[in-house]
């Protein structure tokens, strides 16, 4: 098991160091050896995992703090790396943005937090809903705990829905819903599509009392299919719209082993926001935005490049922030750019010529054109030509995903579904969205 | 209020002040003083000055406070134990409080304080906290044993600790059964005998029913104790299947990859034909593509797993292959992983879209990814043969860049193509030829050399080419030198007339002026080829060369599977067991596939290798320098064997020489296994692989009948056979065998006088030998021998003359002197002379040793036609000081399991399967682990005993216990 716990600021100094296992040596020699072989190391970090005199380093970067996982033992390395980003929300969810400031500033709660949700190395509960209901800020709470506070903490922290606590009230019964998703794409130059892919999530906000029992309802293609049987009607109807869903995770409120039998989505939902499901699509993507790339060498100093978009959505919906991104060679020295709309810079520190435009109408289609002047080089070694990224923003779920319903069960507290109130909200963004050129 | 001013504190007499401050009346000032102290802890300054003042803060009521003190006990408790003490009061109080929030600090923490003396008053405080009424106690105080077991396992069993922990695993709360399980798991790694999970249907039920319950992290452990479990048959391994195919949709992939490790060795026991069998291979494939939408870091475990079960399962991820192409801002580790699985999955089906993504990384930036990528192009060549053509074009178009590292590395690729396809691209080799300068990397030299040298007749200027790389000879790297040597012979062999200057200026280089005895060796085996025989030297080296196969870099099958076992640890990240990484005793447990339970079906054999390989066959895999493998075993691969598969190193020899030529001659009745003067010892030509044929060879002679001889009494004597014929020794004959009896060897002479004149004046000397053997009398003729006259003498020898390696390790150099002059002789002696009577082993000792001896260093042969049965091979082995030191029955074999000791000290294990009926006999021998490289320098004169050693997994005062494997191996008895 995970033998300590360290966390550097960028120069290799220690802020944290919380040592659960004798194994891996004195601390000293633990800090210093991550320190030297890895922070300080000349090269780019080849691995997250090194070993170093046969102790293992697991090793996280958030802006410019390392945290780092000491071992000496063969232990489950996928859940070293999800306790790391665990521990990392979690100190999120306490103090805001992991910073060398605020790590100093929150050391008491942070040896704090490691001494509850790590133990002898083994990770334990780390549902901040939880953890805060007894680690605070304020540290005092024990004296004024009553006898059933006690009790309700422990129960909470080691029970089956360790992720909310009871007696949660709120006079409005709300809920949103957003769905979110990233959509990938890999295009040749000839606009053949590599891979596309849709990664996308569904994060809930709930503000509701008591202990509700939730129910949740897609367009899963499977779920529609098994319904439709009865009413052949339907199925026409809906069979277009329901989505091939490749495969999906959940939060651990979702009961799996009713997913897996039912395929039906039920759970207990923490308290305010949490994401309740990930899911992964390939198939009947919608893909935004075309772009349509057209590199020349005119000689050897100079570049001509064409570049189109196509917008390819209802012509009712605005896409938003959208940004293309025209690699350029190191040895560029000027760039001319004409743009039909927007605005497009030549951004030399970033070695592109950077498009943005800030809305465009679906159905649309819009053009830049640059002529790149290089310097003569001597580089033998071609350029790689990285491919034209594109970022953007679509209100709509470019996976055809659409949320069927939502209902809320709540039997001891007098509320109905009825009452709760709903909403929903889609969000398209680009993920990696690339066209080769 | 901000903490960050506790770390700025740095000016002197800090400790005076804070000495002060912590005994301030004032509670607030207090608790400020032991921030600043654990702020001091934290940077790395030393305060266990303040150990007394800072647990006197510690009976408080501010919790805050209290944990910060506990902190710094755990702290610092080690270097100060006998201050420690004053805490325990405070402890024991602690786990007494209303609270349960203290209880479990105060239990917890007491168990992070590792002073003995603490933790005897530990135990009342844990016993109490273990059956606590509140779960969160109980969870707290069920870790609490695994840590006192780190301390002292003893006292933990004493107090019956571990059964209370069992009786955890029924608990109603799901969290304490999940940290019950844990710590008896790792407990019960350090007693790999006990019992102490006692995994039975009734616990797994218990088990999977608390998987649905328990936080992420709980069912991560129970998951990975489940993995442990070997089900009783294919159903109940479907049923527990069933149970954990839900957990695939965890949103933790810890928690997923577990899952997939439970499914993976399950899926072991069950048949293909089953329907569930296909239902779960396709549920398998939608979570590890998910994994690969995690945090980079995850999706590099991940890879790296797929890695394997892309080894073991191709058909889970065959169609998977676009997931794995590589992103332009993938972190440079993801990319190496990716395109490695790419590789693997390439397949007919998809082999243009792969090339068309490998020549666009080609053009990449970072070094190691651009070259991986052209060596990628090369295995897609060798593996889908439809691609070869359009791979060389490539690799063509890429040598035309002239980026230096991507020649290079398109030069050793097409080499290997050269071998997978001989006859059919080497019209490339002019444009290869006009790289030459360009190449600064010794394997690309290498490469380059052999292309030259395997197709001299083909290319005008060979000779010049090659003749350009010998000017900087002492420069070049081994692997270079070898090369070169090897391409100059061939050549001298193909075009002779014009290259005897070449052949002989790189004969001597690398036979006179060189340290390297590798070289060295080849250099003198082509010189003596060369000039005895040339036609025999054309055979040699020019002899057709094995094609490669088409995997390079496959995992060797029974690590894969013992990787499979491990899948979501760290062994499955640096592929290689743990035994190769974690210190001491943890750890070195070997895991192993469930056998396929034969409830449905029998001939299931052939289906069981990986789909990759032909069935039935193991894939050849090539050692590259730098191979996983290679690293793990230390075993000594050499340079890569691109030529004639000349350069295996003569450490491997010297261990196969102690079994084969040992066993070899120990009952043989055939006169050329003892060994004339003439006995060459086989030429270190021969390949590991042939290895057991050899020694199966030798082992036969073992069992023959026909001589019976030495059956009664002793161990098993050989005929005498002619060590100096008269010729060679002016006359003087002498032939010879040895013997062993109660424990004293001797050397039988027959000396025989075919001269004529009288012989006097004997002696006899031993040159310095591996095992020591020297004459413990002078040799003693009596009475002058006169022509044609003959004499018997039983010259009684000893172990303790001086240590030199021998090759082959049983030879004995003898010089024989008389009047009228010296002679020298070779011999070659049976191992079995030197085994001890006392070399039977300890049962329990024998068990752990073998346990101890990875699976990969076993040796297995057959021996043929020994229609014995166990009890008549047991006696007659007895006789030959083997002992049987236990036997069993599987299945209507006999299996049989046999000690010796050398006199040296060294332990021999072999087990025997005996069928009835069946005249073949199978030995396995576990050949141990070879030393590491450098350990046992070939033909220096030190002494080899030492670091033969090691070598076997024993010391030479007896054999170093070490716990065995989990699983029993059966019913012993004598």
């Amino acid at each position: 098991m995970i033998g300590g716990l360290f966390i550097y600021n960028h120069k290799g100094e220690v802020l944290i160091s919380r040592v659960y296992r004798d194994d891996i040596g004195t601390r000293r020699n633990a800090v210093d050896a991550f320190r030297v072989n890895v922070i300080h190391a000349r090269q780019q970090v080849r691995s997250p995992v090194t070993n170093i005199a046969r102790t293992s380093f697991f090793h996280v970067k958030r802006s410019n703090i390392w945290l780092a996982a000491v071992t000496k033992q063969n232990v489950n390395a996928a859940m070293v790396f999800e306790f790391l980003y665990k521990m990392c929300d979690v100190m999120a969810a306490y103090f805001g943005k992991i910073s060398e400031e605020n790590i100093k500033n929150n050391f008491v709660l942070i040896y704090e937090l490691l001494d509850e949700i790590l133990d002898f190395g083994y990770p334990q509960n780390s549902e901040t809903g939880a953890l805060k209901t007894f680690i605070t800020q304020q540290g005092i709470k024990s004296q004024h705990q009553t006898k059933e506070e006690q009790s309700q903490i422990t129960s909470q922290v080691t029970g089956q829905i360790g992720w909310r606590r009871e007696g949660i009230k709120y006079r409005r019964n709300e809920l949103f819903l957003d769905v979110l998703e990233s959509v990938n794409l890999l295009m040749s130059p000839q606009g053949q599509v590599l891979s596309a892919h849709v990664s996308g999530r569904v994060v809930m906000k709930s503000y509701l009392s008591g202990m509700p029992e939730c129910k949740f309802g897609m367009n899963d293609k499977i779920v529609i299919e098994k319904q439709g049987k009865g009413t052949a009607d339907e199925t026409s109807k809906s069979g277009k719209q329901s989505i091939a869903i490749d495969d999906c995770t959940f939060h651990q409120c979702v009961r799996l082993s009713k997913f897996d039998s039912e395929r039906s989505i039920s759970f207990i939902p923490p308290d305010g926001e949490f994401e309740l499901m990930r899911y992964r699509t390939t198939k009947d993507i919608i893909l935004p935005f075309r772009v349509i790339p057209l590199v020349r060498e005119v000689g050897r100093t100079k570049l001509e490049v064409k570049v189109v978009i196509k917008s390819n959505f209802k012509p009712s919906l605005l896409a938003q922030k959208i940004e293309v991104r025209i690699p350029t060679p190191l040895n560029t020295s000027g760039v001319q750019v004409i743009c039909m709309k927007g605005k497009a810079k030549y951004k030399a520190s970033e070695n592109a010529i950077v498009w943005k435009i800030k809305r465009m109408a679906g159905m649309k289609e819009s053009q830049i054109s640059a002529e790149i002047e290089l310097l003569p080089t001597n580089d033998k070694k071609k350029w790689a030509r990285p491919p034209i990224s594109m970022n953007f923003e679509v209100p709509f779920a470019p996976s055809g995903l659409k949320v069927r319903y939502l209902k809320v069960f709540e039997p001891k507290l007098n509320y109905s579904d009825h009452d709760v109130i709903k909403w929903v909200r889609y969000i398209g963004r680009s993920g990696i969205y690339e066209t080769r050129c | 209020m901000t903490d960050s001013k506790y770390f700025t504190t740095t000016k002197k007499g800090e400790i005076f002040e804070l000495k002060a401050e912590l005994n301030s009346d004032k509670k607030e000032k207090k608790k400020e003083a032991v921030k600043k102290v654990i702020a001091s802890m934290t940077v790395g300054k030393d305060v266990s000055a303040l150990f007394p003042d800072v647990v006197n803060c510690m009976q408080t009521d501010n919790l805050e406070l209290k944990k910060l003190v506990y902190l710094y006990l755990m702290n610092y408790a080690k270097s100060q134990p006998d201050m420690a003490i004053m805490a325990v009061n405070t402890f024991v109080k602690d786990c007494e409080d209303p609270n349960p929030l203290i209880r479990a600090l105060a239990v917890r923490t007491m168990g992070c304080i590792r002073v003995d003396k603490i933790t005897e008053y530990l135990c009342e405080p844990l016993r109490k906290c273990l059956k606590d009424e509140d779960p969160y106690v109980r969870k707290t105080a069920a870790v609490c044993v695994a840590k006192l077991h780190d301390i002292n396992a003893q006292l933990v069993e004493d107090q019956g600790f571990l059964d209370t922990l069992k009786d955890l695993i029924s608990d109603s709360n799901p969290m304490v059964v999940a940290n019950a399980v844990a710590a008896l798991s790792e407990i019960a790694e350090s007693h790999p005998s006990s019992n102490l999970l006692d995994l039975n249907p009734q616990s797994i039920n218990k088990l999977l029913t608390a998987l649905n319950e328990c936080t992420e992290w709980g069912q991560i452990f129970i998951l990975d104790c489940l993995a442990n479990y070997t089900p009783k048959d294919d159903r109940e391994a479907q049923s527990i299947c069933e149970r954990v195919t839900p957990r695939l949709s965890h949103a933790n992939s810890a928690v997923v990859l577990s899952a997939v490790k439970v499914l993976m060795k399950f899926m072991e026991m069950l048949s293909k034909d089953l329907d569930y069998y296909g239902t779960l291979l396709k549920k398998l494939a939608p979570p590890l593509v998910t994994l690969l939408s995690a945090e980079p870091e995850l999706q590099y475990v991940a890879l790296r797993n797929i890695n394997l079960i892309v080894q073991k399962r191709p058909e889970i991820l065959k169609h998977e292959m676009k997931v794995f192409f590589v992103k332009y801002n993938d972190p440079i580790y993801v990319k190496l992983e990716k395109l490695d699985i790419m590789i693997r999955l390439a397949s007919q089906a998809n082999i243009a879209q792969v090339l068309a993504e490998l020549k666009e990384y080609a053009t990449e930036v970072d070094v190691d990814f651009v070259r991986k990528a052209v060596r990628a192009i090369g295995r897609c060549a060798i593996k889908v043969e439809q691609s070869a053509e359009r791979c060389v074009s490539t690799l063509l178009d890429l040598i035309q860049t002239k980026v230096n590292y991507v020649v290079q590395e398109a030069i050793v690729v097409i080499k290997d193509i050269f071998r997978k396809y001989p006859n059919k691209y080497e019209s490339v080799i002019a444009t290869l030829c006009e790289n030459l300068d360009s190449l600064d990397e010794p394997e690309a030299r290498a490469a380059m050399i052999w292309i030259v040298g395997e197709y001299a007749e083909r290319i005008d200027n060979a000779d010049e080419l090659l003749e350009s790389f010998l000017e900087g000879f002492h420069d070049e790297s081994t692997q270079v030198q070898l090369q070169l040597l090897t391409a100059i012979v061939k050549l001298f062999l193909k075009k002779p007339t014009e290259t005897q200057e070449l052949v002989q200026q790189v004969l001597s280089l690398a036979t006179q002026d060189s340290d390297n005895p590798d070289l060295r060796d080849r250099g003198y085996i082509y010189w003596r080829l060369l000039s005895t025989d040339p036609v025999a030297a054309k055979e040699v080296v020019l002899a057709e060369k094995p094609l490669i196969s088409e995997e390079t870099d496959l995992i060797e099958p029974t690590l894969l599977d013992e990787l499979i076992c491990y899948i979501g640890t760290l062994a499955s990240v640096y592929h290689k067991p743990p035994s190769a990484f974690v210190e001491g005793g943890r750890g070195v447990v070997h895991k192993s596939l469930p056998p396929r339970t034969a409830s449905s079906e029998s001939t299931e054999s052939p289906e069981t290798a990986p789909a990759g390989a032909p069935s039935g066959e193991q894939p050849d895999v090539i050692p590259t320098q730098g191979d996983l493998l290679g690293d793990l075993l230390n075993l000594d691969l050499g340079p890569p064997v691109s030529g004639p598969p000349l350069a295996t190193s003569s450490v491997q020899m010297g261990a196969v020489d102690l079994l084969g030529g040992g066993l070899d001659s120990l009952m043989g009745d055939e006169p050329e296994g003892i060994g004339g003067p003439n006995f060459v010892a086989p030429p270190a030509t021969t390949v590991p692989a042939n290895l057991g044929a050899s020694m199966g060879s030798g082992l036969s002679d073992l069992f023959d009948l026909t001589s019976g001889v030495g059956t009664l009494s002793g161990s098993y004597v050989a005929p005498k056979a002619v060590w100096l014929p008269a010729m060679k020794a002016k006359g003087l004959e002498i032939s010879g065998t040895f013997t062993r009896q109660v424990g004293s060897i001797s050397m039988d002479l027959q000396l025989t006088n075919k001269a004529l004149q009288v012989m006097t004046d004997f002696a006899i000397q031993f040159n310095r030998n591996s095992f020591g053997l020297a004459p413990a009398a002078p040799l003693q003729v009596h009475a002058p021998l006169s022509p044609n006259q003959t004499v018997e003498i039983s010259l009684p020898l000893n172990t303790v003359g001086s240590v030199m390696k021998m090759e082959p390790l049983n030879n004995l150099q003898v010089a024989v002197k008389n009047n009228i002059d010296v002679f020298y002789f070779s011999t070659l002696y049976p191992l079995h002379i030197l085994f001890v009577e006392d070399g039977k082993m300890d049962r329990q000792m024998f068990l752990a040793t073998w346990k101890d001896i990875p699976n990969e260093n076993e040796a297995q042969f057959q021996i043929r036609d020994c229609p014995l049965n166990a009890e008549a091979v047991s006696s007659r082995l007895q006789s030959s000081n083997i002992f049987t030191v236990a036997k069993r029955n599987v299945e209507g074999q006999d299996m049989l399991y046999q000690s010796l000791k050398l006199t040296n000290g060294i332990w021999v294990l072999a087990e025997l399967r005996i069928q009835p009926g069946n005249p073949s006999f199978t030995v396995r021998v576990p050949a141990p682990a070879l030393p590491a490289p450098g350990c046992l320098p070939p033909s220096s004169g030190q002494p080899f005993l030492p670091s033969l050693l090691p070598r076997l997994g024993v010391s030479s005062d007896g054999v170093r216990s070490s716990p065995a494997r989990l699983e029993p191996l059966g019913t012993w008895h004598e």
